[in-house]
């Protein structure tokens, strides 16, 4: 650590906390986009119109949401215990803030005035694991919501969401470790580099890891608490489950943000280590078109959530401890050894 | 400039080390075991900032996922599904505990300044492989180092420790099943046992209501 703090300079500095600020906006702004989009698709999907009078096509509608949460009362329980109470968005918050920081949105381009410069804040060797860290990290705020509001509801759908996402977190990064072997580096950026073969078609996907890519979705699924994993938020049994108690205020609002982060996150995550990251045709000509690729891959992410979402029906308890401890495991674990074997073949 | 570049790694080293002594202090002193269970967590993830500055980034992210992210998140689990609320003075139970705690707390201070007055504690010369021209396999704490040693020098008790923890998870899941077979039994055994008292706590009232009656 000290050699490299003894060889920064002040350009450097300052082109980390632009591109820091730049990256928090987008961390902020995105759930407001990606809840209109998802309102709109799902009002779509279930045949009616969804919101429209805020803004042209209801545009508006989610900042008008965000105004309301500044600016209505925070309430807390009589029977919460204040200090969890508020504690727990704000451990949600930050690990899914901190996690943007390794997000890889595209390759080094030659900005006009400014000269080349690399399209993520930071890369390190063991960026993978981070990420995964910060994840398992952000668990916590969804046990102290639930055990701080002193409610039933809450309790149990902050009970169900840690046992869930113990159970997940495993298959989630056993499916990693496939793609892992193959590219030999943590580091995210060395990942999509090393998917740039084929014209810039050489996906993990593709390269023996799409019973990985599976593996993963369905994971990162129920790791994310959505449909048809979200037991922890079952609205027909447990009201709001582990934000019931939250009125919409800003916590509330935290909590709602950091949901929809993690599951940007999730998606980034699935697009640099399965689908190549900024590549595909043509990148290597015009840089800028990996920053448009890693948008589509992310988007495309994003509405299978939402699709997921209008379509299927919810898991039952019993049959999601089943499937995620007695096939996804295993799966995920055979997955390695043909992963290994592969990579003793191939290369 | 160098003044500036020098002192940075200390201050955030001093920040660290100050936020976890505080930190663990509190996990003692807290009568609440969830907040106990929230100070180590702190601890943990504090250490984790701590092997960072000791250029070990896979060690402090593999803290963060092993203990902050999986062990403790068991702990606070399971404090939250027993409702543990604040412990109860158990005064007669700990009363000689106690004056061993002074002792033991001394023989641990004494063993750390020994270590820190006898041991050399310059950095090994080991190049960061961040650094210009460093080799990830050579320089300290990196995936590729930690992965030469747990295979080659140290893979016999590296399998050794996977073997044992294999057993543990085997006999945890026995005698789980056992228990539980034999939960449901005794259950079953009380629930006929409560039935038949409640039916002949029903007969006989029967029979005084009919006395009564008579």
């Amino acid at each position: 650590m000290s050699s490299i703090l003894e060889s920064i300079d002040f350009y450097f500095i300052l082109e980390s906390l632009i591109k820091i600020a730049i990256v928090f906006v987008i961390g902020l702004l995105s759930p407001v986009g990606m809840n209109w989009v998802e309102r709109r698709t799902l009002a779509l999907i279930q045949n009616r119109l969804g919101p429209n009078r805020v803004g042209p096509f209801g545009l508006l509608q989610s900042i008008a949401d965000g105004i309301k949460f500044v600016f209505k009362e925070d309430i807390i329980p009589l029977a919460a215990n204040r200090w969890l109470y508020t504690l727990a968005p704000i451990v949600m918050v930050i690990p899914a803030f901190m996690v943007t920081i390794v997000y890889p949105f595209g390759p080094e381009i030659d900005l006009p005035f400014i000269g080349p410069t690399k399209m993520y804040v930071t890369n390190f060797n063991v960026g993978l694991l981070y990420v995964l860290a910060m994840t398992s990290l952000g668990v916590y705020g969804i046990i102290l919501a639930g055990w701080g509001s002193n409610s039933k509801y809450s309790l149990l759908g902050g009970l169900r969401s840690s046992a869930q996402v113990i159970s997940y977190e495993l298959s989630l990064s056993l499916a990693l470790v496939g793609a892992m072997l193959q590219s030999g580096s943590l580091d995210l950026v060395k990942i999509v580099e090393n998917q740039s073969g084929w014209g810039g078609m050489q996906w993990h996907i593709f390269m023996f890891q799409p019973l990985g890519f599976i593996i993963y979705l369905i994971s990162a699924i129920a790791e994310t608490n959505r449909v048809p994993f979200d037991l922890p938020e079952a609205e027909t049994e447990l009201v709001g489950g582990f934000h019931t108690e939250y009125s919409s205020s800003l916590k509330f609002a935290m909590l709602f943000m950091a949901e929809y982060v993690n599951m940007l996150t999730v998606a980034v995550l699935a697009t640099v280590v399965f689908l190549g990251g900024w590549n595909g045709p043509f990148v290597k000509d015009f840089p800028v078109l990996g920053l448009l690729y890693f948008f589509i891959k992310i988007s495309f992410f994003m509405f299978l959530y939402i699709w997921l979402r209008g379509t299927l029906p919810r898991f039952r308890y019993d049959q999601l401890m089943n499937f995620g401890w007695k096939v996804l495991l295993p799966l995920a674990l055979i997955n390695i050894v043909i992963s290994a074997v592969i990579g003793l073949i191939v290369y | 400039m160098e003044q500036i570049a020098i002192d940075i790694p200390r201050l955030l080293f001093l920040a660290f080390a100050g936020i976890a002594v505080v930190a663990a202090f509190n996990l003692i002193l807290q009568r609440n075991p969830i907040y106990s269970a929230l100070s180590l967590i702190v601890t943990l993830c504090v250490m984790a900032a701590l092997f960072l500055l000791l250029n070990a980034p896979f060690i402090a992210v593999i803290q963060i996922v092993v203990y902050a992210g999986a062990i403790m998140v068991l702990f606070v689990f399971v404090i939250m599904l027993l409702n543990i609320r604040e412990e109860e003075s158990k005064i007669d139970r700990q009363k000689y505990l106690k004056w061993l705690a002074a002792p033991m707390f001394l023989a641990l201070l004494a063993q750390v300044f020994a270590v820190i007055r006898y041991v050399d504690t310059t950095p090994p010369s080991i190049p960061s492989a961040n650094a210009p021209g460093g080799n990830p396999a050579e320089s300290l704490g990196t995936v590729e180092s930690i992965a030469n040693a747990m295979f080659t020098t140290y893979v016999l008790p590296f399998e050794a420790t996977s073997v044992l923890i294999l057993m543990a998870i085997v006999g945890s899941m026995l005698l789980a099943k056992r228990d539980s077979k034999q939960d449901i039994e005794r259950i079953e055994t009380a629930l006929d046992a409560e039935q038949a008292e409640q039916e002949q706590a029903h007969l006989a009232a029967e029979k005084s209501n009919k006395e009564v009656a008579a």
